[in-house]
């Protein structure tokens, strides 16, 4: 075989056209990033440069190993076949143009090595097949969130042609050179001899092949920055720089709205997202029909950073051009969009970022602000004086003690809704006696206990949420305890990681950690079988952000429940809706609402009559769907508290 | 545009109100106070006028417990002017009103004025209403009940919307300067980010201004005793689930002839 | 003659109020419990005839002048301030209405004397004049008295139940009184918009209040409303956040009404919206504050959330009616 890179055409040789077009390709390719990377430089910046093993680990599991991505399955393996063909059609291309610019080094091209022809050939057919599953998926059963764009097309048509060329070449190769090759270049030569082609003809063939494939992937190049496909470049970046604590929001900041009040890791969101949709699947609150959308969020702020490199600097406002206010207040900072996006997108800190430009701004729901006055005023976000935090103890046929005034085991951090809501107060003095029963030594701060500020956080009003932790830290300063143990999973969360407590070694139980334990330690002996069969709700800020998922179960399967997952479980699990302050504002969808849906989900279990929560918001959410979707007489929502209760009988 | 606008404190009633052991007061020990809500939206229609036409707004109210924070909280709503005046040694509306206007004319490079505004009632008006009376003795125009306002600044006259039984509303012309009181504006009072509070509290400082006790005498009406409400009439509570307090209330109706 | 009971006759748009024969009722009480004259002022323009209806005083002094063909607070304040300086009353009682409200704090002010707010009574003790007022939304009341010569009553909607129209002779005095021009004048009426429901002409009428948390809520309420054939009325603040349209305001603000059945749902009871309903023939209220206010006021109480009792509440009555309507007669 000539080397093809030492052919004349019109007396101008191959590698001095290659040499032209490479720069021009390299050339675009590299003046595009820097552009980008210079807005990125502009950004705010953001420590990521600690615990580099774990980074390290984090990218060889989900980009070498595309994990993510493989909890679609198909679409999983069909990419991450695509990726390493990638890698080694990469590998080898810029191997073959090095060779191609520098005739005189003394290096086989790629492809004249069998083993790695061989690699590339196995590849080559494998991409293919998994070009066309990816095709297919998108044109015919395109999924929720995934567009039919100009873009994809193109990409895909690419990628193609790159295979198709490379292995057109490895079979015409074989034609020329008597039938030497793997059994796919066999495969595809008989196919072009087949076809009529000569030796002769073989010959040109594969020079053809070779100059498209060469120029396909150089046009590549310098297409990508301008693609989605630029997260080929930022995914892997991404990945390495992501949030090893995502459910951790960052401190006081004046908010976000134009492209320099971002961070920089927030900026390469942007350019990170490959568009997959996973986040959008995974919203409770997306739906055709409203404004929210994880994934037209992250492509604002993409936008907004292209705008930014284009010259537009760092005074690009996103929010008001390409986001609305209206879109960031529907946000239940459930964590499903983090949870699942491939690349570690940080969908909620972006949401945070903005609502906190708006509320310094004033500019708040006019529901969230008389919320917000409430638990400004009273430490609460119901309106009510703080001195009837304790009024449910009325129904109590005991003393709690108060943790203010003498030492104890446990303080119950009870939260706003198990003690002011009553539906919920049913349940908190359920648990009250529970704990009571196993003779665990609690006790209440009664009155000094404010609201912990997690939802307030997550709308924006920082300010406030440092009120409020200032106002019970120094509460629990003075008081005396060892552990602490809340009903609410929001309280949990944010007096677990955001309170200083957490540097302090401050030990944070969930009730049902709790419960788990006394039952394991014979101090809890349940007296009754409850022989239901039922389905466990995995509240977003215990689960999904805190990873408790075994403890709960226990507990109801020791008390005799028969437990039956739903599809979206553990993990998974879909948001009731209250989240991220959604409780104190106007509902925003028109159609089913998370709660309605998820309700729904369980009743479709057959068999399954109660649906099982841990959570006084998931209580409330619940018990309200119940009526709006009319299934009362089918299924129950009861607080694990209350079956407890009852299986103590 | 020259506005001032009043504020006062007042008891919140969110929390339990107790008679103090004298018998004629309110039991201060878990006493909160709060903005009498109509004078929050004094000055959100203050906020709005200067929004429309420029000008300053100049808060002020007598030092008790929360005015400050107040004052502030004022400030970072674009009030230009925050100033604490020493408290009226008599209680009650009537002296507070005369107290103020002596205060307000105390003041320097305070009067004259386009605008008084202050809310049109508070919870404690036990002997008097502020925006009349301060009207009267400052000598000043009067219109109170209003929901709507603007003022021309060029020409000092504008148009007032006041409130009237059954959703009338009545429209009235007034000429600056005049005394406003204020039952709502146009837009809910704006909220103030607790970060912005805080930054403000540092970096500016309130006005005091002290004024001593004249020889005014008021007349004497005298509190002679307090007590929580005594009802002679009570709701007869239903208890019970959902559907038995349902099933309850139809036989009460049915029994009073209303099925 | 100097120490009778004054007390201002209220009228407007060209009649005389409830409210004022209310403040008669007191009046009369009181001048009968100090043998002295009842009188009553009234201001107006071109409304001689109206004097003749102010029945049950010994007394009318008509003013009339151009200036009370609307109101004008500053203006009746001069004109009573002039009348009250020249006749020396032992009281003056003015309603509370949003029209009149006011009067009765300038005329303190411009003629200092006290001026007692709020009054849920007035009576006599030891041959003074002793009020009961409301203060703090209506959670507290406090006895005050005054020795003073004249003193100024605010008195509540309901104080007393309204003296009976009968046609009686009146004694009618036309005064003349120098009224001052003023800078804020009257221009016209704004009407409330027609509404589609004239909500002070229905049986049943189920109000909502703040209590009621959201606007979706007020669906409930509605669904309720339709079981009894009755409308949805709204407090105030439900009103301001634009939930309910001005036309359904019940209290001072809004409208005064008298219906059969009125359920107030998340509704704290503030003086200002029981005024509006105090009235009424049978009154249910629901609110998971047991200590609301509106609990004193209502016949029946349910302590419990609207979300979870209404939708029990309304199929409970749909069933009623739907067998009622069945039952063969």
């Amino acid at each position: 075989m000539r080397d093809p890179s030492l052919i004349r055409y019109l007396g101008v040789p191959a590698f001095g056209v290659m040499w032209l077009l490479a720069l021009i390709a390299c050339g675009v390719f590299a003046a595009r990033v820097f552009q980008l990377i210079a807005v990125l430089r502009s950004a705010r910046a953001e420590p990521r440069w600690d615990h580099l093993g774990q980074r390290l680990g984090l990218v060889v599991t989900n980009v070498l190993g595309q994990r993510r991505l493989l909890d679609e399955p198909v679409i999983g393996a069909a990419h991450l076949v695509v990726f390493w063909a990638f890698v080694f059609y990469a590998f080898a291309f810029w191997w073959a143009l090095l060779r191609a610019l520098v005739p005189v080094l003394p290096i086989p091209y790629p492809d004249e090595i069998t083993w790695l022809a061989a690699i590339l050939e196995t590849f080559g057919v494998l991409g293919l097949v998994a070009i066309v599953i990816a095709a297919v998926r998108r044109y015919v059963f395109t999924p929720v969130s995934l567009e039919r764009s100009r873009d994809a097309s193109i990409i895909l048509v690419l990628i193609a042609v790159v295979l198709i060329a490379f292995l057109t070449g490895t079979g015409a190769r074989w034609v020329t050179s008597g039938h030497q090759g793997s059994i796919i270049a066999a495969g595809v030569g008989r196919m072009i001899a087949r076809a009529g082609v000569s030796a002769e003809s073989a010959a040109v063939l594969y020079l053809w092949a070779w100059w498209i494939h060469m120029v396909t992937v150089l046009g590549f190049l310098a297409y990508l920055p301008s693609s989605k496909h630029l997260h080929l470049l930022a995914a892997p970046f991404g990945v390495f720089f992501a949030s090893l604590q995502p459910g951790i929001l960052a401190s006081g900041t004046e908010g976000a709205a134009r492209v320099r009040d971002f961070t920089w890791r927030q900026l390469l969101s942007g350019i990170s997202c490959a568009e997959c949709g996973r986040c959008d699947r995974a919203c409770p609150i997306f739906k055709g029909d409203t404004d929210l959308s994880p994934k037209q969020l992250i492509h604002a702020i993409k936008d907004a950073t292209i705008a930014a490199s284009k010259g537009a600097n760092g005074e690009w406002r996103a929010l008001g051009n390409r986001i609305q206010p209206e879109q960031l207040w529907s946000c239940a900072t459930c964590g499903s969009c983090i949870a699942r996006c491939p690349v570690f997108n940080e969908h909620i800190p972006l949401v945070v970022e903005m609502r906190r430009y708006l509320v310094a701004k004033g500019e708040i729901p006019a529901r969230l602000q008389d919320t917000l006055m409430s638990l400004s005023r009273y430490g609460n976000s119901f309106g009510q004086s703080p001195r009837g935090r304790a009024k449910w103890t009325a129904g109590l046929d005991f003393a709690v003690k108060d943790a203010k005034k003498e030492r104890v085991d446990y303080f119950w951090f009870v939260g706003d809704y198990a003690s002011f809501d009553p539906r919920v107060q049913l349940v908190t003095r359920a648990a009250a006696r529970v704990f009571h029963r196993a003779e665990l030594d609690f006790g209440l701060m009664y009155e000094a206990e404010q609201n912990a500020g997690n939802d307030v956080r997550r709308v924006g009003e920082e300010g406030l949420f440092e009120d409020l932790r200032q106002r019970n830290e120094a509460s629990f300063g003075k008081a005396q305890f060892a552990h602490i143990v809340t009903t609410d999973p929001h309280s949990y969360h944010t007096l677990k990681h955001e309170y200083a407590n957490g540097n302090r070694g401050l030990e944070v139980a969930h009730y049902t950690e709790v419960l788990d334990a006394l039952l394991r330690q014979g101090k809890l002996r349940p007296q009754t079988r409850l022989n239901i069969k039922a389905t466990y709700h995995d509240p977003c800020y215990l689960g999904r952000y805190n990873g408790v998922y075994e403890a709960p179960r226990r507990v109801l399967r020791s008390l005799g429940v028969t437990l039956v997952e739903m599809p979206r479980h553990r993990d998974r699990a879909l948001c009731c809706g209250a989240g991220g302050g959604r409780i104190w504002m106007q509902d925003v969808q028109t159609g089913e609402r998370p709660a309605e849906a998820r309700l729904r989900e369980a009743a479709n279990l057959p068999g399954v009559d109660t649906l099982v929560v841990s959570c006084p918001k998931d209580y409330v959410m619940f018990q309200d769907a119940l009526k709006t979707t009319g299934l009362e007489g089918r299924l129950a929502v009861k607080d694990i508290a209350e079956l407890m209760e009852a299986a103590l009988h | 545009m020259k506005t001032i606008v009043l504020f006062r404190m007042v008891p919140d009633i969110v929390e339990e109100l107790e008679v103090a052991s004298d018998g004629k007061s309110l039991d201060r020990e878990y006493l909160r106070l709060m903005l009498a809500d109509a004078d929050n939206h004094a000055l959100e229609q203050a906020l709005i006028i200067k929004e429309r036409h420029g000008g300053t707004i100049t808060v002020l109210g007598e030092d008790e417990p929360g005015m400050e924070e107040t004052l502030f909280s004022a400030l970072c709503k674009g009030a230009d002017r925050a100033i604490k005046l020493n408290s009226s040694p008599q209680a009650g509306t009537h002296a507070r009103a005369h107290w103020i206007s002596k205060g307000i004319r105390e003041t320097p490079d305070l009067l004259p004025a386009d605008l008084i505004i202050t809310g049109a009632q508070a919870i404690d008006d036990l002997d008097g209403l502020l925006a009349p009376m301060l009207a009267q003795f400052l000598d000043l125009p009067f219109l109170g009940t209003i929901t709507r306002l603007d003022v021309n600044p060029a020409t000092g006259a504008g148009t007032a919307l006041r409130e009237f039984a059954g959703g009338v509303r009545g429209e009235y012309e007034i000429k600056v300067p005049v005394v406003i009181g204020v039952q709502a504006a146009e837009k809910p009072p704006r909220y103030v980010p607790v970060a912005k509070l805080r930054t403000i509290m540092k970096s500016r400082r309130l006005e005091a201004v002290q004024i001593s006790d004249g020889p005014w005498i008021f007349p004497v009406s005298e509190i002679r005793s307090m007590m929580k409400p005594q009802e002679t009439t009570q709701a007869e509570m239903l208890a019970g689930s959902p559907d038995e307090v349902a099933a309850k209330l139809a036989g009460a109706l049915l029994a009073h002839g209303l099925m | 003659m100097a120490g009778e009971i004054w007390c201002l006759a209220e009228q407007w748009k060209g009649s005389l109020s409830d409210a004022t024969f209310e403040a008669l009722a007191l009046g009369r009480e009181l001048s009968d419990a100090l043998q002295v004259q009842l009188q009553a002022v009234l201001l107006g323009h071109a409304q001689r005839a109206m004097a003749d209806k102010v029945f049950g005083v010994d007394r009318v002094l008509y003013v009339d002048n151009p200036a009370f063909a609307a109101p004008s607070p500053e203006q009746s304040a001069a004109a009573l301030a002039t009348l009250v300086s020249e006749r020396k009353p032992r009281a003056v009682l003015i309603t509370l209405t949003n029209t009149t409200w006011e009067i009765g704090a300038l005329l303190a002010a411009k003629l200092r004397i006290t001026y007692a707010n709020c009054c849920k009574d007035v009576r006599v003790e030891n041959g003074q004049l002793m009020a009961r007022c409301v203060l703090y939304g209506g959670k507290m009341e406090v006895d005050v008295g005054s020795a003073q010569e004249c003193v100024v009553f605010g008195l509540l909607a309901g104080v007393r139940p309204a003296m009976l129209r009968a046609e009686t002779d009146v004694t009618v005095e036309e005064v003349a009184v120098a009224v001052p021009e003023v800078s804020c004048r009257f221009k016209g009426y704004r009407e409330a918009e027609a509404g589609d429901i004239d909500i002070t002409k229905q049986d049943v009428l189920v109000c909502v209040g703040r209590g009621i948390q959201t606007k979706d809520n007020i669906e409930l309420a509605e669904k309720l409303a339709e079981t009894f054939g009755g409308a949805v009325c709204g407090t105030r603040p439900v009103i301001d956040q634009g939930w309910l349209p001005l036309s359904r305001q019940v209290g001072r603000s809004g409208c005064i009404v008298k219906p059969k059945l009125y359920v107030a749902v998340g509704v704290s009871g503030a003086p200002e919206h029981v005024e509006g309903m105090k009235g009424s023939g049978l009154i249910v209220a629901i609110n998971t504050d047991t200590t609301a206010p509106i609990f004193h006021v209502a016949h029946y109480g349910i302590a419990a959330d609207a979300v979870e009792i209404l939708p029990a509440i309304t199929e409970v009555m749909a069933n009623r009616k739907a067998k009622a309507c069945a039952t063969p007669h």
